[in-house]
């Protein structure tokens, strides 16, 4: 990808990250996402009905990798459904940890596909898949 | 001052994160490798000759910390891991048996975790109440606003010396006086301050003080509780075992050994505690007073920059150590601090282990130079550089 298209479009989704806000609607499943070794903290809140993703917010205060990979996965999972959200994660994650993945799946969220170059960033970007993860998991035991 | 001493400082690094921990002086680092090439053996045996000798060393470190902090007897200083371990003893082994329901600590919200967490707990377990020290505009204890926030419940008051966020000076001589003059402990968390400020236990009155040894040139895992003897006498030990005990034949049947031996169960940091003599060594050698006075220096020519860079918040302007908290307007700390990290300057972002902060200064993360007596005015000009761009940063932290 593009050095430049990269820049853009990290830079667009941490200065104007979409559906970040706070849910106070009880049927969403409401789940923290932190990681030890860095300050970011932020709260994502997921409504899945009949297997399917319907609405994904979030909001808290992150760096630009985290809160723009929040941004991203967020478009990339609305509407889709949990075994689909699953496949999306695992791909993501192995991008990441520059394992094999199926670049087909993971439309803009391919700006992070060189962050394995930067180690320290590695968590920044898997942070939203945290609490994701941690959301479909509570939906599954329901 | 005396870069030439410290290896860390051979590569291309600017070390701004000094309140975290400081580097150490080759000096400090060799005499670590000599415990272990000429005398590696236990302490407190001494029936050779290399285990006589390791006695000697590391009981000549209790004398060289007594000397440093002006205690009156040896007996009152104790080696522990850290001013974490030494906190967690005071409140655990001295407060908890004494506290009762209904007793009031006194701290402030700009305390470090280890000032905060084991008086929670206390709270949580035996009904202690915790309350605050309001501070004043500048974040700053008064002696004024203490005397405000005491009560007749009032027991204990515990303050860091320098607060590791906002790095005021606290009037810890005045606040002893009035503390004991109420009947109240204090006990002071000199983490950020042992190695920056003459510290005189004597003087200054207080009934314990903690402090690190890797926040002053020491190695890291060594630590110092200091109490008055006679306080110190009734702390509880919270570890037994080897080394501490005198005798024990059965549940019914167990002697301690006295100060400060009961309270160092199991083999301490022998070569860290040995290491953290050569330290204080070097520190006095320079002066703990030529220190202070240049980071001041330090200090006032780092401020005066930033202040010029208009998306540039300070969150402490005034402040008479070597701390200074901003932010980059709408960037994130960590993005910033990931941004110089690129051009090898190291500054620490987030809330610095002070979380209940935030609802004091109303900004939950920040920026944070810490500043030592080996950095230099060219590296903050290399610093307020690479600051000065917004649009260089923003182009250059993903």
């Amino acid at each position: 990808m593009d050095e430049n298209l990269r820049r853009d479009i990290i830079l667009d989704n941490y200065q104007n990250p979409r559906n970040k806000e706070i849910v106070l609607d009880k049927r969403y499943i409401k789940v923290n996402s932190n990681n030890e070794s860095c300050i970011d903290n932020i709260d994502i809140y997921v409504l899945i009905e009949d297997d399917i993703l319907k609405d994904i917010k979030f909001s808290g205060e992150a760096c630009a990798i985290s809160t723009s990979s929040t941004s991203i996965m967020i478009q990339n999972l609305i509407g889709k459904s949990v075994s689909e959200s699953k496949m999306y994660i695992e791909n993501f994650e192995n991008m990441v940890q520059e394992l094999a993945y199926d670049n087909n799946l993971l439309n803009e969220a391919l700006v992070y596909s060189e962050i394995y170059k930067q180690g320290n960033r590695k968590n920044c970007a898997l942070l939203p898949y945290i609490g994701l993860k941690k959301a479909i998991k509570q939906y599954e035991k329901n | 001052m005396n870069r030439e001493d410290f290896p860390m400082l051979n590569q291309d690094i600017i070390y701004f994160d000094n309140g975290a921990t400081t580097l150490k002086p080759k000096c400090v680092i060799d005499k670590t490798v000599e415990y272990y090439e000429k005398y590696g053996a236990n302490a407190h045996r001494g029936d050779y000759d290399i285990s006589y000798k390791v006695d000697q060393e590391y009981e000549n470190v209790r004398g060289l910390v007594k000397k440093f902090i002006n205690a009156k007897y040896l007996e009152e200083i104790i080696f522990t891991a850290g001013s974490t371990e030494s906190l967690n003893l005071v409140a655990r082994g001295f407060f908890e048996p004494l506290l009762e329901v209904g007793d009031e600590v006194l701290i402030t919200k700009s305390e470090h975790a280890s000032n905060v967490l084991p008086w929670f707990y206390l709270a949580n377990t035996k009904g202690v109440k915790v309350n605050y020290i309001p501070l004043d505009d500048n974040h700053y204890v008064t002696l004024e606003n203490v005397k405000k926030a005491i009560t007749p419940n009032t027991k204990v008051i515990s303050l860091a010396y320098i607060t590791n966020v906002i790095g005021d000076i606290r009037p810890i001589k005045e606040i002893a006086e009035f503390a004991h003059k109420n009947n109240i402990f204090l006990v002071v968390d000199g983490a950020q301050s042992i190695g920056h400020l003459k510290t005189d236990v004597q003087d200054l009155d207080v009934d314990f003080l903690t402090f690190s040894a890797h926040k002053m040139c020491g190695p890291t895992g060594v630590g110092v509780l200091y109490g008055k003897k006679e306080l110190l006498e009734n702390v509880e030990p919270l570890i037994l075992g080897g080394g501490m005990n005198e005798s024990f034949d059965n549940e019914n049947e167990i002697y301690y050994k006295d100060l400060p031996t009961r309270l160092e169960a199991g083999t301490p940091n022998i070569a860290g505690v040995i290491a953290f003599g050569k330290a204080i060594e070097y520190l006095e050698a320079i002066g703990i007073d030529k220190i202070a006075d240049y980071e001041k220096k330090l200090r006032k020519y780092l401020i005066d920059k930033l202040i010029s860079i208009p998306f540039i918040d300070i969150i402490n302007i005034e402040s008479d150590s070597g701390i200074v908290s901003f932010n980059v307007t709408d960037i994130f700390s960590q993005d910033v601090a990931y941004y110089l990290n690129k051009y090898n300057v190291c500054v620490r972002a987030g809330n610095h282990c002070a979380k209940i902060l935030k609802n004091e200064v109303g900004v939950k993360n920040t920026l944070r130079i810490s500043l030592y007596f080996y950095n230099t005015y060219e590296e903050i000009d290399e610093l307020i550089d690479l600051l000065s761009n917004k649009e260089k940063i923003l182009e250059e932290m993903l």
